[in-house]
């Protein structure tokens, strides 16, 4: 099959959805099957990738002799399997969740959903700069509507920050970044072993490497990390899929192969070229932590946790050692798995009980045990702690801290480490402990069924994921070589 | 046949002219003009064909040898200009059908038609002629006439937008005619490229100095580059809605031709360049047009002075890539004469038709209609998308064809002020899509009839033209290099 | 001093253009604006004429051969000028009558008072 499937699939997708638009349940079906496909047809690369294969396909020149193409490399299957693989749950939870809320423009909903799949896909299978731009811009474009979904002054307000932040911040940074480096090196492509190095001085290079970090806005690293809480007024699927995992991941993913592919980790561990990222990454770990215990709104509160996670990776590539950038690119995968359940969990609050509010949860785990169980577990395995998933990263991103001889930045992820305990736990500690208000109805009112199976699958998904590191280190251990 | 394909070029609108004008009736002009747009598309598109490859042609006018005769020449950028005219009244020919009638009154039709086609002769003989006293002829009557049409939009502002035009349309003029007099007194010729072969004799006086000054002052004037901008919005605001698009995509882009060709063809930019620091005023002018253009935009309420402002910011970036003397910043300047007059084309026409449902162009028109009109949303969206440059759009590949040359240069200051422009371009264009699909929709009286399948196909084709270059550029780059390349290596 | 006075007509072309430039600038009156107009072309026709003209000469029209006679060719370029700017005075003036239909006034400045009170409520 051809590696050209994995970016045009899920746009095919997209226009079955919309010809199905009369039909919901043959849309839902068709956007189920295409995800299926999408997740199965990724898998398959497995085995040729890590076998240190990198199939490349050329589409055509797209300006002068940059050109639109696509490559398969460790990284980025990682994030297309991540990206695909939740697609289906999404699809699956999504399906249920608009039902369940009677939510309107479902047909455009699922549309932009799928075509958003496409742009992270062409993302990850970015083969150059260009290319990694052309899909970003895509990602950022098909999720306004989804942002904006409910169409009343709050989703405007919300998707007014969302589009100024992204838009301005990869054009006004970002694109300028990609031109600096085509005009610097005659070349766009990611290289192992990177193309800057002997190209440029240090000081442009330090220059270049700040544009990178804060022109993926995705990456939401402070000051630019405001659009994340403001896309939290779409509805729950959306913040789940692409808010913790598509659209963020998209953005740090896109960092790492900056990092790995452009710069190259010998060069970027050169000189100060990622200092000053590594602190601006470093403060906003801490400061979205804090940021994050204050907040009441559930959903609010998980943005900023999801701000200061993606942190994490950022710091893990500015550390620019093999065992952190590896670091970050396992949270990548862990991180998504519990934040997708973190977020599912919300909306199935949501749905079934209509609370928003961190307050307003107490004794709610006796009416919805699956829901807080899950949410029991992906907190957990966000705070690190074994035997779930999230302790690997963990573990490698303080490897790496250590390789860099940075004891700052491995005190950095202790104190954040304890912070996520500090903002995480207590929810489920609130739901399970304390007593329900007076008069509210006794007896299990779970979400529909279609929201809760997708995110137990995910909980046993961060559970599975401890005893499974060997497939993901076979595949990240060939890149780690170079 | 195709021997006198040079001549049709002309002859076909200007014919079409006064065949409207015999027809009388609205629909049997309409007719008229879509054929003429279509047959001289026809014609350009074959010049391209002929000339894309680096050949020029040159057509004696009557068969009269040149210099001394007037001689049509053209090669890859003449072309290209011919092609964006005449493809940009091809497109708009099936909107101007219902437009027309609903703006223009019944009897004044055909009178209409006649005169968009006649400013089609003079911008199309602009861009064709090889002879700098017909190019005067030619744009005096483009000039005359779009002064006319400007003059017929329904609101009265349109008078004095008109008027205004013409006191600033005949001050450049006049300067264009001045400076060709004082190249002819230097060098007794009116042939170009005789011209560019004579000046550098001359190359130190002080009159060919004076000519080249006059004409660049003219032609801004014709192209409203910053600070000579005034008449531009509010021409551009009240004209009729085929108009405002028609001129919004052409007009400006033939006047930065003249520019392109005065300086790079006939004085020959190493000698243009020199002395007098016209390529560091170029830069700075454009560089204030490109902010002071997008922050203007942004304080409009009527969304048609809002599109004319953000001209003058577009106009700044075709400016600032003439002005950098690179085949890079050449060839940018060439491929966005196309992208904006493609993107600026889709929005316009896209307003027509809101202003054809609804009856005015202010914000509050607009509240809500991306629900209740989705077609003309998105078509609105792509636009603006492209006219921000976000990939996939035409916007995109000049941005980046222009960044890449300015970085070549070094200008990191002008860089940012492209990027900042773009992003000022975000803040007036969200401002349109919010109130297009955010507010609720006004109480006003609105058309009750669908929107025509005709306006639609117009306003559609422009927009997919937009996605179409976004995707693939190749084939009009490959032309806006060639034509770089001839600017840059002499006398076409 | 001989240069001054010997090329007295291209001062006088100067002059005028900066008369009629200044008209246009300064006046209100869209009428008077056009005159300005007017006699800025004028200055331009000037120019060329004087360009064509050679001291002695007669007129180009065929006749004993080897007589002095001025180059015609600026005359006939000035020809379509004229017409131009004819034409333009024509369209001119009639806008000046539809826009004094229209507004009841042909002063720019009332007009731009007229404009700015229906954009006010």
């Amino acid at each position: 099959m051809s590696l050209l499937w994995l970016p045009f699939l899920p746009l095919a997708g997209a226009l079955l959805v919309v010809m199905a638009g009369r039909l919901p349940n043959l849309r839902e079906a068709l956007s189920l099957v295409t995800a299926a496909v999408l997740a199965a047809l990724t898998f398959s690369w497995y085995p040729a990738v890590t076998a240190g294969e990198t199939p490349t396909v050329v589409l055509f020149d797209f300006l002068g002799s940059a050109q639109l193409a696509f490559s398969l490399e460790p990284l980025g299957l990682l994030f297309a399997s991540v990206a695909s693989g939740l697609w289906f749950v999404t699809t699956l939870y999504a399906a249920g969740y608009m039902r369940g809320n009677n939510e309107a423009h479902q047909t455009r909903f699922f549309t932009c959903f799928a075509i958003a799949i496409c742009g992270a896909m062409g993302v990850a299978l970015a083969d150059n700069l260009l290319t990694l731009f052309l899909f970003y811009e895509l990602l950022t474009l098909s999720t306004y509507p989804l942002v904006t979904h409910k169409g009343n002054a709050a989703a405007r307000r919300g998707g007014r920050i969302y589009l100024g932040i992204l838009l301005g911040t990869s054009i006004g940074l970002l694109l300028p970044a990609i031109v600096l480096t085509w005009v610097l090196t005659g070349t766009m492509r990611f290289e192992p072993g990177g193309i800057l190095d002997g190209q440029v001085s240090q000081g442009m290079a330090t220059l270049l490497y700040l544009m990178f970090a804060f022109g993926v806005g995705k990456a939401a690293l402070m000051p630019f990390h405001k659009w994340l809480p403001a896309a939290m007024v779409a509805p729950t699927p959306v913040s789940a899929l692409l808010h913790a995992v598509a659209v963020v991941k998209a953005g740090v993913f896109s960092i790492l192969k900056i990092t790995v592919y452009i710069f190259g980790l010998d060069f970027a561990a050169q000189g100060d070229i990622t200092r000053p990222v590594m602190w601006v990454a470093a403060f906003t770990l801490i400061a979205a932590s804090l940021i994050a215990l204050t907040r009441d709104n559930l959903k609010e509160r998980l943005a900023y946790s999801t701000v200061s996670q993606l942190a994490y990776i950022t710091l893990g590539a500015a550390l620019a050692t093999s065992m952190s950038v590896m670091g970050g690119a396992m949270h990548i995968l862990m991180h998504a798995f519990g934040k997708i359940t973190l977020f599912f969990c919300a909306g199935a609050i949501y749905t079934a009980a209509h609370k928003t509010l961190v307050s307003e949860l107490d004794g709610l785990g006796r009416a919805m045990p699956f829901t807080f169980g899950a949410f029991l577990i992906a907190s957990l395995s966000i705070i690190g702690l074994p035997p779930l998933g999230g302790s690997w990263s963990k573990w490698y991103l303080m490897l790496g801290a250590l390789d860099a001889e940075q004891a700052i930045m491995m005190a950095v992820f202790m104190i954040s480490s304890l912070l996520n305990i500090a903002y995480l736990l207590p929810i489920p500690a609130r739901a399970f402990l304390f007593k329900p208000p007076a008069g509210s109805p006794i007896g299990l009112r779970e979400a529909p069924l279609a929201s809760v199976v997708p995110l137990c699958l995910t909980a046993t998904g961060c559970f599975c994921l401890f005893f499974l590191p060997g497939p993901l280190m076979a595949l990240l251990s060939p890149w780690n070589d170079s | 046949m195709t021997a006198q394909l040079p001549a049709l070029q002309i002859l076909l609108p200007m014919l079409a002219s006064a065949l409207c004008v015999l027809l009388r009736s609205p629909a049997g002009a309409w007719l008229c003009f879509t054929l003429a747009t279509w047959a001289s598309f026809a014609v350009s598109v074959l010049l391209v064909l002929a000339t894309r490859s680096g050949a020029i042609l040159s057509y004696e006018m009557g068969g009269w040898e040149p210099p001394f005769g007037i001689e049509l020449r053209i090669d890859a950028l003449n072309a290209f200009v011919l092609l964006i005219v005449s493809g940009m009244a091809a497109v708009m020919a099936p909107f101007a059908r219902s437009s027309v009638l609903a703006e223009i009154e019944q009897t004044r039709v055909y009178l209409f038609y006649a005169l968009v086609l006649l400013c089609l002769t003079g911008l199309l003989g602009i861009s064709i002629t090889g002879d700098a006293f017909n190019l005067f002829v030619f744009l005096e009557i483009s000039s005359l006439s779009s002064y006319a049409i400007i003059a017929m939009g329904p609101n009265r502002r349109a008078l004095l937008a008109a008027f205004q035009y013409l006191i600033m349309g005949t001050v450049g003029g006049t300067f264009i005619l001045i400076g060709i007099g004082l190249m002819y007194m230097l060098t007794g010729t009116l042939n170009m490229a005789d011209l560019a072969e004579r000046l550098p004799a001359m190359a130190d006086s002080r009159t060919e100095k004076a000519a080249l000054g006059f004409i660049v002052v003219g032609a801004s004037i014709k192209l409203a580059l910053f600070p000579l901008h005034a008449w531009l919005p509010n021409a551009y605001a009240y004209a009729p809605s085929l108009v405002s698009a028609l001129l919004a995509a052409t007009a400006t882009k033939v006047a930065a031709y003249v520019l392109i060709r005065f300086i790079y063809t006939v004085f020959l930019p190493e000698r243009a360049f020199d002395g007098l620091m016209l390529s560091e005023l170029m830069m700075a002018l454009a560089a204030i047009a490109m902010i002071a253009g997008s922050v203007v935009a942004i304080f409009q309420h009527n969304v048609k002075l809002l599109l004319a402002w953000s001209s003058i910011a577009q106009i700044g970036y075709i400016v600032l890539g003439a002005a950098l003397v690179t085949t890079a910043g050449l060839a940018a300047t060439t491929l966005h004469l196309l992208n904006h007059a493609v993107a600026k084309g889709c929005l316009f026409l896209a307003l027509g038709v809101i202003v054809w449902k609804t009856g005015g162009a202010r914000l509050s028109d607009l509240a809500g209609l991306g629900r209740t009109l989705p077609w003309v949303g998105a078509a609105f969206v792509i636009g603006a998308l492209s006219l921000i440059g976000v990939p996939f759009t035409g916007g995109f590949i000049t941005k980046w064809y222009l960044l890449v040359a300015v970085a070549e240069q070094e200008l990191w200051l002008l860089a940012g002020a492209v990027v900042l422009s773009s992003l000022l371009s975000i803040i007036y264009m969200g401002r349109v899509i919010e109130t297009l699909y955010f507010r609720a929709p006004s109480q006003g009286t609105t058309r009750s009839e669908p929107v025509p399948v005709l306006m639609l196909t117009s306003v559609w084709l422009l927009a997919l033209l937009n996605v179409a270059i976004g995707s693939y550029s190749e084939p009009f780059a490959a032309i806006a290099r060639t034509a770089a390349g001839q600017l840059l290596g002499g006398t076409p | 001093m001989q240069t001054f006075l010997g090329l007295y007509n291209f001062w006088v072309v100067i002059v005028l253009m900066m008369i009629g430039f200044y008209i246009v600038i300064a006046h209100d009156n869209l009428v008077k604006k056009i005159i300005g107009l007017n006699i800025f072309q004028t200055a331009v026709f000037i120019l060329y004429i004087s360009a064509g003209k050679i001291q002695g000469g007669t007129a180009p029209i065929l006749g004993e051969p080897g007589a002095v006679y001025s180059h015609p060719l600026p005359h006939v370029l000035i020809l379509t000028a004229i017409v131009v700017g004819v034409a333009t005075t024509a369209l001119g003036l009639a806008l000046i009558v539809r826009i004094h239909e229209a507004y009841g006034s042909n002063e720019e400045d009332d007009l731009l008072v007229l404009d700015r009170r229906e954009d006010s409520p």
